[in-house]
């Protein structure tokens, strides 16, 4: 007796072919896992190197020693203050430029001019964002080395994420919402105020949110703008200067010799720790956004 | 809309800024060429090869970690993740997209530092390729998203089609959606050269700035990022020396400038066609 092969069965190229795929598919999640363990591994080495230094008092306390002891309250102040101003630049000019893209622009080259260097705006390196401050915010305009400067020089650096951010939550809104309002008479302006800008409010919050994790985080662009390397107090207007975060962290690291070794992770652990929950924060936002949009 | 010749006049400012400069007492080509930069010297060298070499040698090395990564990692998330574990690395590669580059570069001085000394037995660990991986993984998620946006613009129909044929996940997406793709792969490479190109703190810190040509991935080596970072604080204001920083930037800016212009315009090429 015979058996006869079942027509279902994969020939020996089919198999082949199938096995091949596996193949693939596995070392495709390896190297995607390979690159996401640097992020466990840095949250790790940092948890265990920099933890035991994070005492309250280390946020409380001045800095001592150049840093090399005492804690890091006047940076901690500083890159507070510095954030904020940058924000309180940048949100009303993107929010602006994301309206006029998103609702007034017609298609044409100015659109596209504006476009472009949005895009590249976004791909300026840091240090050249430095060097622009310094020219225009600390000398032609005359702000000197101070938070003014330090914060608009961010603003510049983070305004296309603002932007964008805003204007694709502007697009996000259904047409039919505006052609709606429209029809009850309302002006453009009308609608945009009170039927575009409330429906899209998640995405501008996304914005600002990564608008804080630049500022807080980015070195060059506050270092010769109005960050210091020791100040031991807190600023108390916008033209001291002050110290920040990113550039402490940068000079303890660095430039001061013996320091203890928990010192630069105790600092970098508390950046990230500002950076990554301002993030799960956008992510928890976008998420609840898709769940309640109901178009 | 004010904000529009905002970002107008930024442009205008940085461009005029740089060029204001150029036209003091400095030979392009000595910069471009010369092979010391002895800017506190005198006479002083303004000689940017040794910054241009560095530069180029930690963005090959940041390519060749970053771009196998980052496109494995968006091939695997875009074609063949599904569900919950699709989100997850979503989340993770954005993460790793946070972390700010200070961070890297302690990471890169404290930490890789001394794992490169004692893996190659050398004298110290901050060296190009120490500044070449961290700025890898520095650009992979901006290039793993842009890679997997090209991924999802190829139509779905097309996959659909070559799995009518028979066709497996991996001939799909060998055969079909990485010949769509391409254009968008080639933009998503070009900008992380960008990101590598113009990152500054992460690799003043890792690269052990050392003022020459690299001849081998083991040596210390300066970019121009880190150079302008390094020495914008001690030179005197409108000095020569100064003023030479500001060229180093305007160059910086317009490499950036015509990468970026590159990708999109290689972007929207593909559109159109």
């Amino acid at each position: 007796m015979t058996t006869v092969p079942s027509p279902f069965l994969p020939t020996a190229h089919e198999a082949g072919a199938y096995r091949w795929q596996s193949l693939v598919r596995f070392l495709f999640l390896s190297l995607t896992v390979l690159l996401l363990v640097p992020v466990l591994g840095i949250l790790g080495v940092l948890v265990v190197e920099g933890a035991p230094a994070m005492t309250p008092s280390f946020f409380l306390d001045k800095p001592s020693k150049l840093g090399a002891a005492g804690g890091i309250w006047p940076a901690l102040v500083g890159t507070i203050w510095l954030t904020a101003v940058a924000l309180m630049v940048a949100l009303p000019l993107g929010v602006a430029a994301a309206i006029y893209l998103a609702e007034y622009a017609r298609d044409n080259w100015l659109t596209r001019l504006i476009n472009l260097a949005i895009v590249n705006l976004a791909g300026v390196p840091s240090i050249v964002h430095a060097l622009f401050g310094v020219g225009a915010f600390v000398y032609f305009l005359g702000f000197g080395e101070s938070i003014l400067a330090a914060s608009c020089t961010l603003a510049v650096m983070t305004l296309p994420v603002v932007i964008v951010a805003t204007r694709e939550s502007l697009q996000a809104v259904p047409k039919a919402f505006r052609e709606a309002c429209w029809n009850m008479g309302a002006s453009r302006w009308q609608t945009i105020w009170n039927i575009v800008l409330p429906n899209s409010v998640s995405g501008i919050l996304t914005g600002l949110i990564l608008v804080v994790c630049r500022a807080v985080g980015e070195t060059a662009p506050i270092m010769f703008t109005g960050a210091v390397f020791l100040r031991m107090v807190a600023p108390e207007s916008v033209f001291d200067r002050t110290m920040a975060l990113s550039f402490h962290l940068y000079t303890v690291s660095t430039q001061v010799t013996e320091v203890p070794r928990a010192i630069p992770f105790a600092v970098a652990l508390t950046l990230i720790l500002v950076v990554l929950s301002m993030n799960a924060l956008a992510i928890w936002f976008r998420m609840k956004l898709r769940g309640r949009k109901k178009w | 809309m004010s904000a529009i010749l905002f970002i107008a006049g930024i442009f205008l400012f940085i461009g005029s800024q740089g060029m204001e400069f150029a036209w003091n007492r400095l030979s392009i080509t000595e910069l471009l060429f010369g092979d010391r930069w002895e800017p506190t010297a005198d006479p002083p060298r303004y000689g940017a090869w040794p910054l241009i070499a560095g530069t180029a040698w930690i963005t090959a090395v940041a390519m060749l970690v970053a771009v196998p990564l980052s496109f494995a990692a968006a091939i695997y998330v875009g074609e063949f993740a599904k569900g919950k574990q699709r989100e997850w690395l979503k989340v993770l590669i954005e993460l790793l997209a946070a972390i700010p580059s200070v961070v890297w570069g302690v990471i890169g001085l404290q930490v890789m530092g001394p794992i490169l000394q004692s893996v190659f037995g050398l004298q110290s660990g901050l060296n190009v390729l120490n500044a070449g991986i961290i700025l890898g993984l520095m650009a992979a998620p901006i290039m793993t998203t842009i890679a997997e946006d090209a991924l999802k613009a190829v139509p779905e129909s097309y996959r659909e089609a070559a799995e009518a044929l028979g066709a497996t996940r991996w001939q799909v997406v060998r055969k079909v959606v990485l010949a769509h793709a391409r254009p968008g792969l080639s933009a998503a490479v070009l900008l992380g050269i960008g990101r590598a190109f113009g990152e500054t703190i992460a690799v003043l810190m890792a690269s052990g700035h050392r003022l020459m040509p690299p001849g081998s991935v083991f040596d210390s080596a300066a970019t121009i990022t880190a150079t302008i970072a390094a020495e914008l604080g001690e030179a005197a204001v409108d000095g020569d020396h100064y003023q030479v920083l500001f060229v180093l930037g305007l160059v910086l800016f317009l490499i950036t400038f015509s990468i970026n212009l590159l990708a999109d315009w290689i972007v929207r090429g593909r559109r159109r066609a």
